[in-house]
């Protein structure tokens, strides 16, 4: 276990030994988790491993039915959940989804859409965006809080891919600018965990955690994930011998284009990024 | 032209509207028309223990339908049966009760007609008062707790998240259920009160872009509804609780009309080109 447990200053939320029981079964259990400020936390795991539940402990939307939650108090939560529909009855624009549970003076609105790239969306009914459209829209209702803790649960779900990274780069500058903390789950492992201080990988209860370099290392990542996933999934960094282009597609350092971003582009490489 | 009775009638009945429409929305968005209806089933019980204990008869509608919502929190939670099912089974039940307990009273005559579809007609000074105080106080507290209901109807677990009590939120609104129909049930009667909730409600969201917009227009369509309901009642000699709520349907269907469903994509657009 690399994650010291110390206590600091700088906690925003630590669980200890947390778990769920539902419908005859533990969702999750044992679970140990401890952000701080200026941190950013991935949750891996395959679908049912109990990611959802235990981001939902942390914040306390999911009371745990055995372990502790403590979160500093006053603690500015910004959520981005796994799923959100919006009810055709309702008229809802994106300006004031922006505002659905704080108010924001009109420059802050602008300002959060400006940087997830849909500044021209502030009037659109949320009911006709795209998927993609839609995630944006919730990220930036997140960031625009200003947040101390920002969890999101698969952010970028529906989202192109060269706006992927673009948000994943735009949720580090984030923590970086404002040191809040942030918990993120995702399966773009190959895209997420470059920019992870801690990987928690779950399986039902923690199976290892640690530095990315480390848990993809680990034989329980290993077993989980397959033994092609430690090599080709290896951690992201961004060559710049390409361009991601607006529709998605590639341009390659030698001018082809691909429809496709091949992760044999994206190879392992244990420097920093440039 | 304008006998007293008929003014009074006129100032009831909209102020009555005037607090149903902001309620109304928000039994359209969380999908609650069968809820209302419960509740005002379970007000004719209230009728009856009024007359039983002789008691205020508002006061006693009011704690009935609270009563009836609270069970349906209890049963909820219990999870055997499905909320459809719950409803059906306190709808129908407490509605049932309140006219085997009127059947019982032989001593008293109660004007059953009256009590289930309402004689806005016979509304005195005091009953105005009532409106309008209860009213205003329901629109206070709807006022104040906008933000954490409809962050709660939008999304209860990013309301929990972001601090804004959305359980309390709910519980305070089944009140505020409960209010509307005690004040109402005099005018509109049991078997309608839910159509003034909805079909205004229904009317404004073709002209609204927020949902502070529809609660507004939802307010003004059920006033003009109570309008031309009264006024034709007293052209055509009709009864007038339904009446008005054809009225608010004719209303209802002219803005099928007028309102066609390309009213969101054509605002993006117009957001777009800004």
């Amino acid at each position: 276990m690399l994650q010291t447990t110390g206590k600091d200053a700088g906690v925003l939320v630590e669980m200890k030994g947390a778990g769920v029981w539902r419908g005859g079964q533990w969702l999750v259990r044992g679970v140990d988790l401890l952000v701080r400020r200026g941190e950013i936390v991935t949750l891996i795991g395959p679908n049912g491993s109990g990611k959802s539940t235990t981001a939902k402990i942390a914040i306390g939307v999911q009371k745990p039915d055995e372990g502790t939650v403590e979160r500093r108090r006053p603690l500015k939560v910004g959520y981005v959940p796994q799923k959100v529909t919006v009810d055709w009855t309702m008229p809802l624009n994106v300006g004031r989804l922006m505002q659905l549970t704080g108010r924001l003076k009109p420059g802050e609105i602008a300002k959060a859409l400006e940087a997830v790239g849909i500044p021209h969306l502030v009037r659109a009914q949320v009911q006709t965006l795209s998927g993609g459209e839609f995630q944006r829209v919730l990220l930036a209702r997140a960031l625009a809080r200003q947040p101390d803790l920002l969890v999101l649960d698969e952010p970028v779900q529906g989202v192109d891919f060269s706006g992927e990274i673009a948000l994943y780069q735009l949720i580090r500058e984030i923590r970086d600018k404002t040191g809040c903390g942030i918990l993120l789950i995702s399966h773009d492992l190959h895209v997420v965990m470059a920019e992870t201080d801690t990987v928690i990988c779950l399986n039902g209860h923690v199976c290892c955690r640690g530095t990315p370099e480390n848990v993809l290392k680990s034989p329980e990542y290993v077993r989980l994930f397959g033994a092609r996933a430690g090599e080709i999934l290896a951690i992201y960094r961004h060559h710049h011998d390409h361009t991601h282009l607006a529709d998605g597609r590639v341009r390659l350092a030698d001018g082809t284009i691909s429809s496709h971003l091949d992760h044999d582009i994206h190879e392992a490489q244990g420097k920093p990024h440039a | 032209m304008l006998d007293d009775f008929f003014t009074r009638a006129v100032i009831a009945g909209i102020g009555l509207a005037l607090v149903a429409g902001p309620l109304g929305c928000f039994v359209v968005w969380r999908r609650m028309a069968y809820f209302g209806d419960t509740m005002a089933h379970s007000a004719l019980l209230g009728v009856a223990l009024a007359f039983m204990l002789e008691i205020n008869l508002t006061a006693s509608v009011f704690i009935v339908a609270a009563l009836a919502s609270l069970a349906l929190l209890i049963l909820q939670r219990q999870g055997a049966l499905s909320t459809d099912a719950l409803l059906g089974i306190l709808s129908h039940s407490t509605l049932a009760l309140g006219l085997v307990l009127v059947a019982f009273m032989s001593w008293i005559r109660i004007d059953l007609m009256g009590f289930l579809f309402g004689d806005v007609l016979s509304v005195s000074r005091l009953d105005i008062a009532v409106i309008y105080a209860g009213g205003a106080l329901v629109l206070l507290v709807l006022a104040w707790l906008w933000r954490p209901l409809l962050a709660a109807t939008v999304n209860t677990e990013i309301a929990e998240a972001e601090g804004l009590q959305p359980e309390r939120a709910r519980l305070a609104f089944m009140l505020l259920m409960a209010a509307i129909i005690a004040i109402a049930i005099k005018i509109v009667g049991i078997l309608l009160i839910t159509s003034l909730l909805i079909i205004p409600a229904a009317t404004a969201r073709r002209f609204a872009d927020t949902p502070e917009a529809m609660a507004l227009f939802a307010a003004l369509a059920g006033a003009a509804a109570v309008l031309g309901g009264l006024f034709s009642s007293l052209h055509f000699d009709t009864p007038s609780g339904p009446s008005i709520v054809v009225a608010a349907l004719v209303l209802f269907l002219l803005s099928l009309l007028r309102a066609p469903w390309r009213a969101s994509p054509a605002s993006s657009q117009a957001g777009g080109s800004t």
